[in-house]
Parts: C-alpha cells; structure tokens; sequence
C-alpha cells in the first residue's frame, strides 16, 4: 500500500469510521439495557467496575486499525460520545472531553509508528494508551476526592489494563474477523486476507 | 444527451482472483433507453459503478476503456445520475428536500437555484409530501422516488438505474416504474440492470445480455434477445417473460393442526388475528405493507411475546412442552421444533464458516456428532453450497446465503418451517429451488408458512392464503388529496377485524407475468 | 425506543439559537464548574440552570425523564465515597467497623454529587433542543468544522433507528437458531459479543454503500460546496455565551467569596 499520498481521507473512510461510532452507540445502549445490573455485582470492591472499561474503547482503536489514516481513532471515539450525548447519556457534555482524551490515547500510538505498522503490538499499545487517556481524566476528574492508594490507583491501573486487554487485543482480533467477512475489502485492514 | 463506448473493459477488484466484468465491447448512443441483463455474478453492478465513475483506480485493476462523451467516467461524473438498490443507504439527510438539495450542494449550484430546482425534482418525481417530510417516514417506494428525484436534480445525461425496485414490494415497484416513465427526459440516455424483465421491458427500447464468463452475449430489441437466447437466459436465473414454472400445490390433504393463533396481535403493529397452521400444508400470510405480517412470522416462530391472545403449539409439535406457549421454550427445544428463516440472511449467522452454521442447531439440539456430519453433508450437497463449506457466511452472494439460511433452518429437522420474505430480491433460479424445496418439505408432512409480496411464489406453493389488514390507528401517511396510487393501501376490510382465511388461493400465474 | 428527535417546545427563545452557540454556552459553563469541588458554585449553577429551562422550551418532566439515571449514580458516588474518602476530616458522624462518616466526607459526597448534576443539565439541555441537520449545518458554517467530516458523521448518525432494530432482529434470529444464553453470565456475554459483531458487519456494509451513494451525487467532487440551508451566528448567540460565561464566573466567584472554594488541580 502506497503510504505517501493515503492520508488523504476518502468518502469510504469518513462515513465507515462514523458508522463505526454510531454503531457502538447503539451497541453500548443495548449493553446499558442488558447490564445495569453489573453495578451491584462490583460493590464488593467499585473500583474493579474499571474491569469493563475498555469496552468503552473499543471504537478508537478499531478506527485506527481499519482506517488506518491520522486522525481515525480520535475521530471515531469523539464522534462516539457524541452520538452518546445526541442519543440522551445522561454525561451529556462530559462525555464529550472524555472520549477526545481517550482518542487522543489511541492516536498516539498510531502517530507513535507513523500510520505505517498496524500489527499486534501497535494495537496493544494503542489499547494502553487510551486507557492512559481514560485513567488520567477520571483520575483528576471523577475520583479526585477518593484515598490514592485503596481507590484512585488501582482504578486507574485496572483501566489500563482493561483497555490493553480489550480496547487494544480486542480490537485487533475484531479486525481480522471483520476483513475474513469481506466488509473490509475497501479498506488495507481487509486486502491483508488471501485473494479470494 | 451523453453516449457511452466500451472497449475490451474489463476490472477486478483489489483482494479477488477473478474479473468482475471483463471483456465487453459496447456503444450506447445518446438518448437510448438500454436493459443490461445477465445470470448473478455477470458483473452488471460493477459495470454500472464503472459507467458512474464510482472505480477508483487504486481499488482494483482495468482491462480496456470506458468513455462518456470521450471522457474517462471519473472525470465525467457530472454527467452521470445513479440510482441504487437499497433505498435506506442512498438517503443521506433527515429531510426529504435536504437529501435533494444535498447532490445541488456537493457540485456547487448557488443557493438561490438550490429550492427552485429541489421542487422541480421533487415534483417531477410525482413526490406526494413537502420537502420537509422525514425521510424516516416514508415508505421504501417512496424512498427510491426521492432517490431518483435526488438523481434528476443533477440533470445528467446518463441515469443509471441499479435494480431499483429489487427491494420493494410490487406496489413499491410500480411507483418507480412510473416515475421513471413520467420523470425522465427523452434525450436522456438510460441504462438499467433489472432481472424481473416484464416489468421493465416498457421503459427500454433495447437489450444486453453480459456473459458470467466474459463479453457481451447478445444485444438488440427485446424481442429479438428472447426469441434467440429467452431459454437460456430463463436457465441462467433471468426472469424472462413467458417461461412459466409450473406449480407445485398439495397433493395430499392437509394433516393435523400444529399451531393455531387465537386472536394473536401485538399492538400497534398487527391487529388480533386468528389462525391454524397444520402439517402437510403450505400457508401463505399475504398483505400491504404495516399490516404486521413480519411480526406475525416472529409471533408463530416463537420470538415475540404475544400483544394479545395467544399461540398454542399442538403435543404433536411441542412434545412435553405442549403446555407453555412458543415464546417461553428454550432456544435449543424451539429450533428443533420451529425454524425461521429471516428476511435478511446475514442476521442469522453465528459462525465463521458454511460448515460450522450449519453445524451449529444440531449441536445445541444435542445430536452426536456423527448425525450432525451426516445432516451438514447432506444439507451442503441439497442446496448446492458443498464448494463453499470453508467460506466465510458473510462473503456468500445473495442467493448463496438466502440458501444457507434456509439450509441452517432445516438442520434440527423442524416440523414447522416459517420464512419471512424467501423469494425476496432472488433471481429465477433460486427462486424455483426454494419453490422445489418448500414444496417437497410439505409433501413429506411438514407445514410451512411463508409472509411474502410474492405473487408468483403464492400462486407456485401456496394450498391456503391468509390477508391480514392494516391494524386500526396504525400510522397512515398523510397522503394530499389527489394523489395516485398510494403506496400503502389502507385494509379493504373492517380495521382492527381478525384476518379471514381463504381457501384456495386463485388461479396459478406464470412466473414473471406483469 | 431511541429517539432521535429533539424534545423541545419549537419556537423556545433559546432553543432556537445557533447551535453552536448554545453547544459553546454548555462548554462555557461547564469548564468553569469543572474546576472545583466545593458544593456552593454547583448548586448556584443547579438554580440557574433550572431557572432558564423554560427559555429553551424542555419541560421539567422531560428533563427528569432524562436526568434520572444520574440519581443511581449520585447514590454510587455517596457508597464510593464512604468507602474510599481521602478527606475524612471534621466530626464523626457514624462509625461502624470499617464505615467511618464524618461531616468532610458528607460534604465531599455532596459537592461531588451537584457537580455530577450540575456539568450534565447543561448538555442534556443543548442536545434535547438540537436537531442534529442543523448542529451540522451550524457546526460547518459557524465553526469552520470541515464539511465532510460533517456531512459525513450526520449521514450516518441517520442509521441510529435501522441499526437499533436490527439489534432486535438479531438477537431474535440467535434465539431461533437455538442459541440462548438463560442465566449464565458467560454465556451472556458471548451471545452479546455475537449479536454485536454481526450488528457491526451489517453497519460497515451498508456505511460502504452509502459513501458509493454520497459519491455519485459528487460528494468528493472536490468542487466548493454551497449551503441550501443558512445558519447565522447573530448577536443575539454572542449574547448567549457571554451570559453563559458571566453565570458560570458569578457561581465561583460566590463560592470564592464564602471561602468554600476547593480547586481540582493543586
């Protein structure tokens, strides 16, 4: 693939990476109405309820790996929590700076490799680094007020590990799903598949 | 206004052995009105997207030229009006005018012509609402009206019309038959791929037939194409007018009564509605659009909670169930009993390979394994997927995964098969193979109930037609007065009465018959 | 159901300003809240907030219709902080084995929980009087927001609807392939996983058609754009930011006055 001249986005690669963030919109509502139920599981101790958080992230690394342009997992991931906020969340604004922080994360990585590697270890680290994202604004923004040692720091801990698992792993091993369906075919992330 | 000239074109797409099109020498003149048809896999869409300009080259590889009026179509996209197949993926705004004004927007036409030319294309369309009507809320006939209004805003002297109707009901279609009649300048040049032929044979003066394996098989007026080459385009999966499938109806009465509904309903969408479905019996579920007859296919299947009044599945199909209703069985107990073969394929499928989805019900219907390799080979050979076994689902063509579907349906041996919409966008060949297959599955003493706007499909299988009616207080659109033909006629009957059940269905059509 | 339109009165003298002015008005005064702890500039904001829903034509049922889960998460907050306060300062109020509640933590907990409240009206506000055709027309023309990227984030967030019911159909099509999960909650989580994976297929499928689609109405024709529908930025939506502003800087500047202010950082 001819890396010089691809950064420029094409029409595919705008509306897929938005129907990528409204799609996850639609699947965090259906998690909300499946499991909001989770909370009273986790109250033995609230801050593995961070366990999950990389489910939230998904959508920023999977951008960056299918879209493959600069800009696609701060893209996507903001436009998610858009969609969240049209869609009635009850963060409204908030989620808004929360998902630019944490497709910042994301796009880090990506930048780190210069749009050129999207193997494993780059999604890994992509995964990390938008856990670093989410783990520093809730840090600073939501837990300010809890004790650092029982509460702030393994939040933020099992964050990063969440995204790294989930986000990061996770959303690689989505990618090859989704290219061995063929929906990727216009996209690099879906011609690394045998001709067929 | 604009011609066309192909020479030797050929393209395959990035990631693919094979050529999509190749070969094809053609020279369409200005103002012809030309039919492009072909077996599946013939490469007619990707013609198409090559004519519109929609090829990038660094996305797959060209054999060969393609010129609008001299002019490589990527360079001549102005000139060129498409309309595709899938009314929800070609509307881009909330509101019907926007969506117009939106193509007027991208090419740069200043604003103050912008509304003057939406209204024109909206009324030349015979667009029955204001241009502020959500786009949400029209019904799909409509949708694809706006499309081409869409399309002929842009005044192109090539319209580009992608199996248009393909995903409409027959009145859906008639309404985009009509506008393109009415609608469409005599000096505009038009191509149309379209396999229900008799239906567009009055807005094309001439035929080509692309061969799957390359080239141009035959060209010239329709009669001429069918009289040469009708049977094997009939053979190929065309729909060519005056090949006729016999029908297959029962030949045996029909047997006990599996299910029956008793004043079943799920407000607002399907009014209270009675109905037995028995073994050894093809029953038709017939209607207009918004009468519910989808939801009534998930109400018999077992998916739905009942609205109102309840299913009760006989001890012949429920087996120790027989006392809880459809909806509370477990998935694995209703998949053994009751399969359902969605509308769209790709809903369906769970695995990552042909064998393994078919694999799947009879695993968690706890066959051994040896049983389920015996049902999946069988299964595989019976509906001819035995090449693709290894394949992705999702990669499967529209015929292949419609057969798949019903092929993961019949896999835990149901005694009850229910299909909604089977038939819907197949092309002739395998649209004789799901009548061949329905028909046999009730000779041997299942019952099948199929929802569908087919009518040769229910003259070829049905023995007994249900009409549901449009439920009372159920969204009507609001239609000005004067308008033709609408698009979602209200229930000729009583509102809000159950469904009558009739018995037989008319005299059987041919299939492909206008 | 989600809904995509917007819940307002029409015709609401602040609902109907420029929605980028109302969108900059929420971050305005959202930012300024961020920024402390205490409970007094939260519940000035709270008031004033409340005071001008009117203005905006949302009707206080509808607010409290969508504001609802933020009191399960206020009481999550209250547990939390219980639990895990770094500031256990002041007298005890209960104390029972590892339970210690003193007067600090309570108001800790609730300037916590006004803040919560206090940051999320204000959007809640904004997106139920917004209609997204104009967020993005307004978004284009009035914040130099790149228009494909616009155009192009709105064209899909019209699949919401189709997508949400094709959730459905999914989920019932598992069900009749004999696929269910009962009470099991890995089990659960697989068929959740499934159902969303082949919700996401179906999504980039129909997003590649339609940018095919957008395409040949010359989406990417390269040639400038022009606007069918105007969005102005008039004085009037300066105004509203302004006050947004002032508001926001009267509720610290009260809280720095009474000496309850508790900066983020620092």
């Amino acid at each position: 693939m001819n890396h010089t001249d691809s950064n420029r986005w094409r029409t595919v690669d705008i509306v897929v990476a938005s129907v990528i963030a409204v799609a996850f919109g639609v699947v965090f509502w259906a998690w909300g109405l499946l499991w909001s139920a989770t909370d009273a599981a986790f109250a033995f101790f609230p801050p593995a309820q961070a366990v999950l958080y990389g489910v939230w992230l998904i959508p920023a690394v999977l951008a960056g790996l299918i879209i493959r342009k600069p800009g696609a997992a701060l893209y996507c991931e903001t436009v998610a929590a858009i969609v969240s906020a049209l869609l009635g969340s009850q963060w409204a604004g908030i989620v808004i700076l929360q998902g630019l922080m944490q497709g910042i994360g994301a796009e880090l990585a990506f930048a780190a490799f210069r749009y050129r590697s999207f193997k494993l270890p780059v999604a890994v680290l992509a995964g990390a680094l938008t856990g670093l994202g989410a783990a520093i604004f809730d840090f600073v923004y939501w837990n300010k007020a809890y004790e650092l040692t029982s509460y702030r720091l393994p939040y933020a801990l099992i964050t990063i590990v969440s995204a790294t698992v989930i986000a990061g792993f996770g959303a690689w091993v989505l990618t090859r799903a989704l290219a061995n369906t063929g929906v990727l075919d216009r996209f690099p992330a879906g011609r690394d598949r045998a001709l067929v | 206004m604009s011609g066309v000239v192909l020479r030797g074109f050929g393209w395959r797409h990035g990631g693919r052995k094979r050529w999509a099109v190749r070969g094809v020498d053609l020279r369409v003149e200005s103002g012809e009105r030309v039919l492009l048809l072909g077996a599946s896999g013939a490469g007619k869409s990707t013609l198409l997207a090559a004519l519109a300009g929609l090829l990038p080259e660094d996305s797959g590889e060209q054999e060969g030229t393609v010129e609008i009026d001299g002019l490589d179509p990527r360079k001549a996209r102005e000139r060129v009006g498409v309309v595709f197949q899938d009314p929800e993926t070609q509307l881009v705004m909330a509101r019907s005018g926007d969506d117009v004004a939106f193509g007027l927007e991208n090419r740069g036409v200043p604003a103050e012509e912008i509304w003057p030319r939406v209204d024109e294309a909206l009324r030349r369309v015979g667009f029955p609402y204001h241009r502020d009507r959500p786009t949400a809320a029209l019904s799909g006939g409509e949708q694809q009206r706006l499309a081409l209004a869409g399309a002929l805003a842009l005044r192109p002297g090539l319209l580009l019309l992608d199996e248009p109707t393909a995903n409409l009901d027959p009145a859906g279609a008639a309404l985009i038959r009509h506008a393109v009649t009415d609608a469409v300048d005599a000096d505009t040049t038009l191509i149309l791929v379209e396999h229900r032929v008799a239906e567009a044979l009055p807005l094309v003066d001439r035929v080509v037939v692309l061969e799957p394996g390359g080239g141009v098989r035959a060209d010239g007026p329709p009669d001429v194409v069918f009289a040469a080459h009708g049977e094997a385009l009939a053979a190929a999966g065309v729909w060519v007018p005056g090949h006729t499938v016999p029908p297959r109806h029962a030949t045996a009465p029909a047997g006990d009564v599996l299910l029956t509904a008793d004043r079943l309903g799920l407000p607002p969408r399907l009014a209270p509605t009675d109905l037995r479905v028995r073994a050894g019996e093809a029953l038709a579920v017939l209607g207009p659009n918004g009468a519910g007859k989808s939801t009534m296919a998930l109400l018999l299947g077992g998916l739905l909670r009942p609205g109102t009044g309840t299913v009760t599945a006989a001890p012949e199909l429920a087996g120790r169930d027989a006392r809880t209703p459809p909806h509370r069985w477990r998935a694995p107990a209703l998949a053994r009993r009751i399969g359902s073969v969605f509308q769209d394929p790709e809903h369906q499928f769970v695995t990552g390979t042909v064998r393994d989805e078919l694999a799947l019900g009879p695993r968690r219907t706890g066959q051994s394994e040896a049983s389920v390799t015996a049902t999946v080979d069988a299964l595989l050979h019976r509906l001819r997927l035995d090449r693709l076994a290894g394949a992705n689902p999702y990669t499967l063509s529209g015929g292949e995964a419609r057969r798949l579907s019903v092929a993961t349906a019949l896999a835990t041996a149901p005694r009850l098969l229910i299909c909604d919409e089977p038939t819907f966008g197949q092309d002739r060949r395998t649209w004789r193979e799901l009548v061949d297959l329905l028909a046999e599955l009730r000779d041997a003493g299942h019952g099948v109930v199929t929802v569908t706007h087919d009518a040769d499909f229910v003259a070829a299988l049905a023995d007994r037609t249900l009409t549901l009616d449009r439920p009372a207080g159920s969204d009507e659109p609001d239609r000005p007065a004067g308008s033709d033909e609408p698009d979602r006629p209200a229930g000729s009957d009583v509102p809000g009465r159950p469904g009558s059940a009739r018995r037989p269905v008319p005299p059987g059509r041919g299939a492909g018959a206008p | 159901m989600i809904d995509l339109e917007p819940v307002a009165t029409p015709g609401a003298p602040l609902a109907r300003r420029n929605p980028v002015a109302k969108l900059a008005a929420a971050m305005v005064f959202t930012i300024v809240l961020v920024a402390t702890l205490d409970p007094v500039a939260p519940a000035i904001a709270i008031a004033v907030e409340l005071a001008v829903l009117p203005l905006f034509g949302v009707r206080y049922r509808v607010l409290a219709r969508r504001a609802w889960p933020l009191l399960a998460a206020a009481v999550g907050i209250l547990v939390t902080l219980v639990l895990f306060a770094a500031d256990r300062s002041g007298p005890v109020l209960v104390e029972a084995g590892p339970v210690l509640v003193t007067q600090g933590v309570l108001v800790t907990a609730l300037g916590l929980v006004l803040r919560m409240l206090a940051v999320a009206l204000p959007g809640i506000i904004v997106f139920a009087t917004t209609d997204p055709t104009e967020l993005a027309d307004a978004l284009i023309q009035n914040a130099k927001a790149p228009a494909r990227f616009a155009i192009g984030a709105l064209a899909a967030f019209r699949l919401v609807p189709l997508l949400e019911q094709e959730w459905r159909m999914i989920s019932m099509a598992r069900r009749a392939r004999g696929v269910d999960a009962g009470r099991n909650p890995v089990a659960k989580l697989r068929l959740f996983a499934s159902t969303a994976f082949t919700l996401l297929v179906g999504a980039i499928r129909r997003g590649t058609r339609l940018a095919v689609a957008m395409d040949a109405r010359g989406f990417d024709a390269g040639t400038p754009r022009t606007v069918a529908r105007r969005q102005r930025f008039t004085r009037a939506d300066a105004l509203l930011v302004l006050a947004a502003a002032l508001l926001a800087g009267a509720a610290l500047t009260t809280s720095i006055l009474l000496g309850t202010f508790r900066p983020l950082i620092g």
